[in-house]
């Protein structure tokens, strides 16, 4: 398919384009394959770039021969245009329209887009799972990497590596595969070296109404538990849900089958529920009527924060029992591949102080989310603006970035990475025109041949220049464990997510810059001093040299 | 002292509020002035006092298995639960306590005994800090349309206003003495700020005493002097703080708003903020909403939503901005009034003031305001914060939703203020206190009779000498936040008020960000400085040595290295952070069978379970807690406690933490 049987009008001049906080501008409109162009014509500074697959929905109205096309962007922004002409407006909206639901993935940007940086590092190689297993090896001397996945045949969701103990071979792994839901038999995910512990995640058990077992399944999970010691079931769901998945198939481990297992049954929401939960959420935000009293309620009603509460209070619970009661972990909700790696991955921001660094950070993506096979492409389809309503869409990395923020605002010298770092994944997550993000997991990606058709996002965001935007200035290593708290005082609308279009955040940027400036200032003085220190040192060194004789 | 029943309770428990199954074992003590709680546990004997004059209520439960609880509710949101052994000891510190929180005289209040071991010269000095008249010729004043009037020399006119006031030159004697009379109170027009830059002014007073058709000649002519001292503008706005409903209700008892038609070239606006009982009862129900046990998220946006009062919060604010327009863009006059021109007039005049003056957002100039549009002009401080027993629906939180307003402010221009977060909590914490002379009586001519500035200390002195804990590091006088007018976005953004976590919930430091970014800063801009003056004596011995190996002269400077700069890593243990309890869904563990036993229930999350399995919890430096690096790198310590027992308020503050 050519792009340009799409674009039926390419160009419209003196369009208007109106943004909140910034003055009209007008210009010429220009729509290429991938993007949404506007520029002034007065000076070409007032652009507008916007990848078409960024665009949520739209709305178009007419008044007169003036056309009006509202764009709602997948990170809330909304923006107009008015489009003089009818027949030129109606073009310009079913283009976009066709432009930003592409079904086929080859056709997205990524595949198109020419990187105008050099690349220092290529980001496909920069977090493999032979280099983070290394990580570990030193210390573990009962995992070992298994190839079982190499075709994808034993998991489709799962990437060709994963960590497994070290007492089960690949046969046994096969089995339990068939007793886990979509073939996602327990794996390492998070070792903690303080104890040795660790936190592993799988698919439900597939135990149906007649209590089917599987004693491979038993044996490999026992085989993370020192001797006398229990480990604890983390199930992301209730006890009312886990029991009615059984049957559907599904279900969750027996005490009598595993004695040394202490199950816990939490209420992480999925699906449906949580994009519903957003488009309400971002719906209050835009609403600027209302009084106060009805945006509390609003707020309240959307139940964001009430997501975002329980899924960290599971993330420290998990952390609380691997830290402090030393026990393992395993962590599943029905696929295991949603609620269970929010709350893996938390986890590891509260426990590993290299997960809270940049490119710790961005290993924890690659790892608990990209190869653990959380499906972005059907997740990120949508945002909030959609009216589609698919069931597998869901805003469960959001709700994870949003966790994340909330302990950063908590611990704001703890993390190597600034608020925009996570601003930056979400959007990327959304649109992007980097690979890194396209696919459900790894293997589709690599039937998209993404690491030789798209760049990675890494690739881009790894550079000097790009890392200096996104690097907390406050940042000071701590290697401690950090207890957030989850109490609703706590906690707090992600203001930079959320009204990021609908306040002018003038003010706290400036005081954001004015923070870089008081840090920079210093680092400056020091390096000034410490020269100055050591030239005198020379100098009087050279004098006491000269005075000896 | 003769009210204190019995001076001393032992084992007596403290109760964690978060997590109540956690309690110290301790000592309380009743003093003249303090309650004391002194923990037995041999390493910690942390202290947790409490001033008679912050407690707000005191409640007996009913008596338990354990014994019987107390719990007392703080003015500056401390929460304290005691449980006490003997029923008949609690009732003893009950009937105390109840008669020490109410003293009936001022010279029972802790500032007639309070000695921060000053000299009378220092005392004297310390009332100087902050001068009224210093403030009106910082406006520009007197000038050819103000002049200072002596009308109400020894308190004549209006007992409740000061004796130093601005009036338009134009009103006369007969003119001022005719419209007290048609005022409430006798709180006749006067001026509250004055705008330089185009000469429109705030002006305050209290409500007129038109009823239903009463109207005054000298009234009228006072406003129309207000008028005519601002030749900018045609008009003024007369805004009536109260909600119209309120104000006509008021026209039945012969009081009542200023009628356009009387009045020429007035435009008349009523902004609804509601009057001290609604705000009282507001307040009472947020904090209950900050009372709940474990709360969900929805108990919490509810609870809040429907104590309404961010709503008033915005309401003021909103008033303010309407005020601060008018000044600034219109170039045109206000006076400002409510009923009695003392609460809501108090809290609309001085948020327009600090929108308008960028002194007022200093750290001297807050006080300066404070001084000026709160205590100079009779705000009753006694009667609204309880200081002496009285009347209960005298109290409410007018000032405290004033210092919320600014709070609120600071979150919106974090680099327009000189002074930070903790001023704000501990001028709340003093104005409670009692502790200084400052807040006392319920007008200048009170304070004078009791004389009060030969007697006590000031706040603003001691808050001075301290001022480094105050400042705002993000602050830069030649920053362009600092200048000018803050424009509040006009759209309505309810999503601008936030509830303000580090004072409702200031002593629950479990629910506090684990790190201060403001302490950081300062930590930094203090080693900044440091750097500085290093710098700058490295270059000057470079320079000497320099010159001497040029002169060939062989003397070498001895001089010792300068002292190394501390660093930044200060081991506060306030930061400390512990695990809370995340398992509150214990209900939905599955049942055990029966082939678990004793051993399982070791293993169940509990709160409980988790300290005692982990002795060192409370310890000083846990390895795991996020104590040791944990920021605050303040040398300051971001010690959060006012007054000058700190160090032991500190330690409350930790005990409550620490057991978060």
């Amino acid at each position: 398919m050519e792009f340009a049987e799409l674009i039926k009008t390419p160009r419209v001049d003196n369009v208007v384009l109106h943004r909140p906080f910034y003055p009209a501008v007008e210009g010429t409109l220009c729509l290429t394959g991938h993007h949404l162009i506007l520029s002034s014509r007065q000076d070409s500074t007032e652009e507008l770039w916007l990848l078409h697959s960024n665009i949520d929905a739209i709305d178009k109205r007419f008044v007169g021969p003036l056309g009006t096309i509202i764009i709602k962007c997948k990170d809330f922004r909304i923006i107009q245009l008015d489009i003089p002409g009818m027949e030129e407006c109606l073009n310009i909206a079913s283009s976009i329209e066709a432009l930003s639901t592409l079904d086929s993935i080859t056709l997205m940007y990524p595949f198109f887009y020419r990187p105008m940086f050099e690349v220092v590092e290529d980001g496909w190689h920069s977090f493999l799972p032979e280099q983070e297993f290394e990580l570990y090896s030193s210390a573990i001397s009962e995992w070992r990497l298994s190839y079982v996945n190499q075709e994808f045949a034993v998991c489709p969701s799962y990437p060709p590596a994963v960590t497994v103990p070290k007492a089960i071979d690949d046969d046994a792994l096969r089995k339990v595969a068939a007793f886990r839901h979509g073939g996602r038999f327990p794996v390492l995910s998070y070792y903690h070296k303080k104890n040795g512990m660790v936190i592993m995640r799988s698919g439900q058990p597939l135990t149906g109404t007649n209590g089917r077992r599987c004693k491979e399944d038993e044996k490999l999970i026992n085989a993370t538990l020192r001797a006398g010691k229990r480990g604890y079931i983390i199930d992301t769901r209730p006890l009312n849900v886990a029991q009615q998945a059984r049957a559907k198939g599904g279900g969750f481990e027996q005490e009598a089958h595993y004695p040394q297992w202490r199950r816990i049954h939490k209420s992480i929401e999925r699906y449906h529920i949580l994009q519903e939960s957003l488009i309400k959420l971002v719906e209050s935000c835009n609403d600027q009527t209302q009084n106060m009293d009805r945006w509390l309620s609003k707020l309240e009603a959307s139940n964001w924060l009430t997501h975002i509460k329980e899924i960290l209070t599971t993330a420290c619970l998990a952390a609380q029992c691997l830290d402090r009661e030393g026990a393992s972990i395993l962590i599943h909700g029905t696929e295991g591949t949603d609620s269970t790696l929010q709350v893996t991955s938390l986890a590891q921001i509260i426990l590993e102080p290299r997960s809270r660094t940049i490119r710790g950070f961005e290993a924890l993506i690659e790892r608990e989310w990209l190869q653990a096979g959380h499906p972005f492409q059907q997740r990120c389809a949508q945002s909030a603006y959609c009216n589609s309503k698919q069931k597998w869409e869901s805003p469960v990395f959001l709700l994870f970035l949003d966790c994340v923020w909330q302990i950063l605002r908590q611990f704001p010298c703890s993390f190597e990475f600034n608020e925009n770092f996570l601003i930056m994944l979400f959007e990327h997550a959304y649109a992007s025109q980097f690979g890194t993000f396209l696919g459900n997991n790894e293997s589709e990606r690599c039937k998209l041949k993404l690491q030789q058709k798209t760049m990675s996002l890494w690739s881009w965001v790894n550079r000097p220049s790009e890392l200096s935007k996104l690097t907390n200035p406050l940042f000071e290593a701590n290697n401690l464990v950090i207890w957030p708290s989850v109490a609703p005082q706590s906690l707090q609308l992600w203001e930079g997510i959320f009204l990021r279009w609908n306040r002018s955040s003038k003010y706290l940027d400036e005081a954001y810059e004015e923070m870089v400036n008081i840090i920079e200032y210093n680092k400056q003085l020091q390096a000034k001093v410490n020269l100055l220190r050591r030239q005198l040192a020379e100098l009087e060194t050279e004098d006491g040299v000269q005075e000896s004789p | 002292m003769e009210h204190i029943r019995t001076p001393k309770v032992e084992n007596v428990r403290l109760v964690d509020r978060i997590s109540s199954k956690k309690a110290a074992l301790g000592t309380l003590y009743l003093t003249a002035t303090h309650v004391i709680f002194v923990e037995t546990a041999p390493d910690a004997r942390k202290e947790t006092w409490i001033l008679h004059s912050q407690i707000a209520t005191i409640e007996k439960q009913a008596t338990t298995a354990t014994g019987c609880p107390l719990l007392i509710r703080c003015k500056n949101f401390q929460l304290l639960q005691l449980v006490i052994p003997q029923e008949r000891d609690c009732h003893d510190v009950y009937i105390s306590l109840i008669r020490l929180a109410r003293p009936v005289k001022y010279e029972e209040l802790y500032c007639f005994s309070f000695n921060p071991k000053l000299d009378r010269e220092e005392r004297e000095q310390g009332w100087m800090l902050i001068d009224l008249s210093e403030e009106y010729k910082r406006m520009g004043l007197p000038n050819n349309y103000w002049q200072l009037s002596d009308m109400n020399r020894e308190y004549r006119v209006c007992d409740s206003y000061p004796t130093e006031l601005y009036v338009p030159k134009s009103a006369t004697a007969h003119i001022i003495v005719g419209s007290s009379k048609f005022r409430s109170r006798r709180r006749f027009p006067a001026l509250s700020y004055y705008y330089k830059d185009n000469h429109a002014s705030i002006c305050r007073s209290s409500q007129p005493l038109s009823g239903f058709s009463a109207r005054c000649l000298e009234d009228e002519q006072m406003l129309q002097a207000i008028r005519k001292a601002n030749p900018g503008s045609d008009f003024i706005y007369v805004v009536d703080t109260r909600p119209k409903l309120n104000a006509m209700a008021n026209r039945a008892a012969g009081k009542g708003y200023e009628n356009e038609d009387n009045y020429s070239n007035i435009k008349f606006q009523f902004i609804g903020i509601e009057n001290i009982h609604v705000m009282r009862s507001s307040l009472q129900k947020m904090l209950e909403v900050c009372e709940l046990k474990s709360p969900s998220m929805s108990d919490f946006l509810w609870g809040l939503e429907n104590s309404g009062w961010l709503r008033h919060i915005k309401a003021i604010m909103d008033a303010g901005v309407f005020i601060a327009k008018a000044v600034s863009e219109e170039g045109a006059s206000v006076l400002v009034h409510c009923s009695d021109g003392w609460d809501r007039t108090a809290q609309v005049c001085s948020v327009a003031s600090l929108l308008l003056d960028p002194h007022y957002r200093t750290l001297k100039g807050f006080m300066v305001l404070i001084e000026k549009d709160w205590i100079s002009f009779g705000h009753k401080f006694t009667h609204r914060y309880g200081n002496l027993d009285g009347d209960p629906r005298e109290i409410s939180p007018v000032i405290d939703q004033f210092l919320e307003c600014v709070w609120q402010l600071m979150e919106q221009f974090p680099c327009a203020f000189e002074f930070n977060e903790r001023f704000l909590i501990h001028i709340q914490h003093h104005i409670y206190s009692c502790q200084f002379g400052n807040f006392l009586c319920n007008s200048q001519k009170e304070r004078q009779e009791l004389k009060i500035q030969e007697r006590t200390y000031s706040l603003w002195a001691y808050l001075w000498k301290n001022r480094a804990d105050y400042l705002n590091p993000l602050f830069r006088a030649d920053h362009s936040q600092t200048w000018g007018i803050l424009h509040l976005p006009t759209a309505p953004c309810n999503f601008m008020y936030k509830f303000w976590n580090g004072m409702y919930n200031r002593f629950e430091k479990g629910l506090q960000p684990r790190q201060s970014v403001t302490d950081y800063l300062m930590a930094v801009k203090e080693e900044t400085q440091q750097l500085e003056e290093e710098l700058e004596a490295l270059e000057e011995r470079l320079e000497k040595i320099q010159k001497v190996q040029l002169d060939r002269t062989e003397l070498r400077s001895k001089q010792s290295e300068p002292s190394k700069h501390s660093g930044f890593s200060t081991a506060d243990g306030s930061t400390a952070n512990t695990p809370q309890d995340y398992s509150g869904n214990v209900k939905s563990f599955p049942s055990r069978s029966p082939s678990q036993g004793d051993e399982d229930s070791a293993l169940i999350l509990t709160q409980d379970n988790l300290k005692s399995s982990d002795p060192d919890l409370s310890a000083n430096s846990d390895q795991e807690s996020g104590v040791e690096d944990l920021s605050c790198r303040s040398p300051s310590g971001g010690e959060c406690a006012p007054s000058e027992d700190s160090g032991k308020d500190r330690d409350s503050d930790e005990a409550v933490f620490l057991t978060a």
